[in-house]
């Protein structure tokens, strides 16, 4: 441990100690003690699942489905969620998380059933099950993280990748005449009759955590009144595999992902229809 | 009550499903298997509520099953040859996270798209493995139509028993052929939600349903708990049929359809004057070995008949562990060997003639 770290930890535990700043009266911000286990996570300084996450639990916290939800965790980096997540979850094979929920919420159509799955397990190997799970209108909510990269095999490219964007297996840049184009899966399933409500977020900032937190609200409330597939892309940063600083990487989010990732509501229901 | 009635093998198992009380089926069509979902899109809904849902590829359908299985529901998928390589890799999985399911696998000729006539070429993926990985599958191998309908709640019964993917390996020819068949009467669906399912949180913590075990003692531990598991089910649940083996001088091994020929083969024989005797595994895992054994210790030989190029024929050896000779004849390609041809086969590697 280096001495500044020591000097910040010690700084925080004379902070702890002053009792009088922990009152109720400044109260900020408390995590959610049901839905979310006490307990590190895994992920890299920086990164946007834990932010997800932590949303995710607030939401069933709020919406008090604790007992009514059940969640599919994909294969990548958050193939762990169920150890943060304490909700009953499914681990599904790479890409067939959208299937395993949908077999979930056919014998279980009274639950809460989402998926949550990266760009590589939603747009590449279960590019199918994904565009037939929201044709078909299945009543779940899909959690779509997009940091344009795979994370957890170490930094190949994803079928979200930006043209020219370096990766292991695209050291020069990500070339469009070989490689193909970036696949913009939420735009393409927003065209289904099937889906419902398709948004594109983030979580890089306070205000846009606060969207994010709502679209998955919605998620939800739509899939309670049987409205058919939510769909909830939200484009993250990878500090560790784009090879930055977690503020660089947020930065370089804004002026490189989000132009070609635009945020916002991509389809949503018509009026009177809700 | 039960119930009589003449049908396709694909079908009577469809209606066994239903009338056992299954919670849902998911599928994808292939020859010669697509009568299942048909007959269940048909069927299954209106009667029990069951739900059916055609997928868009043997892949979904495995991993649909996956879900619906760790909900804790009685689920089942069937398809064919190619359709179950698709799905290795889900029902490793399965296997892995240890959820009750039944798989049908009404075989067609390979490998490749082959051909669509039946074959028992699946013999090594669904006995030995299949997908990746230490597991193993309770096989069941029907000779009957009526077999196909009764398997199916006893495949249930053994997948929730010891929380463990079943699969049923049939071929083309007895999903095809019609037969008389005594189905049982409806049972209702279950309402009991078991323990493990994940069907919402309980009191406790999330209970999870995974198949990683990133830890190397924690896989071991594991895989030690699933080998325990097989070798329970060996010790309780080995089924087979020997027919006139007690005084046969040989006896022709043979599983599924081809048992049923080979019984007509052995009746010509014994007209001829040679005792003949069939032993017929039901499962084939796990293996009737030392049945097998005991009854091969007092022939002269083994004739061992399968519809490929000898995969069976090395579990006849492994239990008659060189005692007597063992032979072997094999039709690939989807035909079907006849009664004359495994006598001629028989007489001609084993018996010499003799009369």
């Amino acid at each position: 441990m280096n001495e500044k770290r020591m000097l910040d930890d010690q700084h925080y535990e004379t902070m702890l100690a002053e009792e009088s700043l922990c009152t109720k009266e400044n109260l900020v911000y408390e995590t959610p003690a049901e839905a979310l286990y006490d307990t590190p996570m895994h992920y890299c300084p920086g990164c946007g699942h834990g932010v997800v996450h932590r949303l995710l639990a607030e939401v069933i916290e709020e919406m008090e489905i604790l007992h009514d939800v059940i969640g599919v965790a994909p294969v990548g980096c958050s193939v762990l969620a169920y150890n943060y997540l304490n909700i009953d979850m499914s681990e599904a094979a790479h890409g067939r998380a959208s299937a395993v929920a949908t077999g979930i919420k056919r014998v279980l159509p009274e639950k809460y059933v989402f998926s949550y799955q990266g760009d590589g397990d939603l747009a590449a190997i279960g590019t199918g099950e994904t565009i037939h799970t929201c044709n078909r209108g299945e009543n779940v909510l899909i959690i779509f993280i997009n940091n344009g990269i795979y994370g957890m095999t170490g930094g190949q490219m994803a079928p979200t990748t930006l043209p020219g964007m370096k990766s292991t297996t695209s050291p020069f840049g990500r070339d469009v005449d070989t490689m193909g184009a970036p696949l913009k899966i939420t735009d393409l399933v927003a065209e289904l009759p099937g889906t419902y409500y398709v948004t594109r977020q983030s979580v890089h900032k306070p205000a846009n955590v606060r969207k994010t937190k709502k679209a998955i609200m919605k998620g939800f409330e739509y899939q309670k009144l049987g409205k058919g597939t939510c769909f909830v892309e939200v484009v993250t940063n990878c500090p560790s595999n784009w090879k930055m600083t977690p503020l660089d990487s947020n930065t370089w989010m804004e002026e490189n992902m989000l132009p070609f990732y635009p945020l916002g509501d991509i389809k949503v229901p018509q009026k009177g229809e809700n | 009550m039960k119930e009589l009635k003449l049908m396709k093998g694909n079908e009577a198992l469809a209606e066994a499903a239903i009338r056992a009380g299954c919670d849902a089926y998911f599928g994808y069509p292939i020859t010669p298997q697509s009568e299942v979902l048909e007959y269940l899109s048909r069927e299954a809904d209106s009667r029990t509520g069951m739900t059916v849902l055609q997928a868009e590829s043997e892949i979904a359908s495995i991993n649909m099953v996956y879900g619906a299985a760790g909900a804790g529901k009685k689920v089942f998928t069937s398809s064919s040859s190619p359709g179950m390589s698709l799905m290795m890799e889900g029902i490793s999985y399965i296997a892995c996270a240890e959820l009750p399911c039944v798989l049908i696998n009404v075989n067609r000729g390979g490998p490749g798209l082959g051909t669509i006539q039946p074959p028992q070429a699946d013999y090594f993926q669904a006995v030995k493995g299949g997908g990746h990985g230490d597991y193993k599958l309770i096989v069941l191998a029907p000779s009957t139509v009526q077999e196909m309908a009764d398997f199916i709640g006893l495949s249930f019964d053994l997948a929730f028993k010891y929380r463990t993917p079943i699969m049923i390996l049939t071929d083309g020819a007895l999903g095809q052929m019609m037969e008389k068949v005594e189905l049982e009467p409806q049972q209702e669906r279950s309402k009991v939600e078991l323990e493990w399912a994940t069907t919402g949180r309980k009191n406790g913590n999330g209970r999870v349903i995974t198949s990683l075990h990133l830890k190397p003692d924690e896989m071991e531990e594991l895989n030690l708990h699933l080998q325990k598991k097989y070798r329970e089910i060996e010790a309780n649940e080995t089924r087979y049929e020997a027919i006139n083996c007690d005084d046969a001088d040989y006896i022709i091994t043979a599983y599924g359809l081809v048992a049923r020929i080979c019984q007509k083969a052995a009746d010509l024989a014994r007209e001829k004057g040679i005792k003949v005797g069939v032993f017929r595994p039901i499962t084939l895992f796990p293996y009737p070995y030392k049945e097998l054994a005991e009854l091969a210790s007092k022939t002269k030989g083994i004739l061992d008949v399968e519809m490929n190029a000898g995969q069976m024929v090395e579990d006849v050896r492994l239990a008659v562990d060189g005692k007597v000779p063992v032979e072997f004849h094999g039709r690939m390609g989807g035909i079907v060997p006849s009664p004359e041809e495994i006598l001629h086969k028989l007489e001609e590697k084993l018996a010499g003639g003799a009369a």
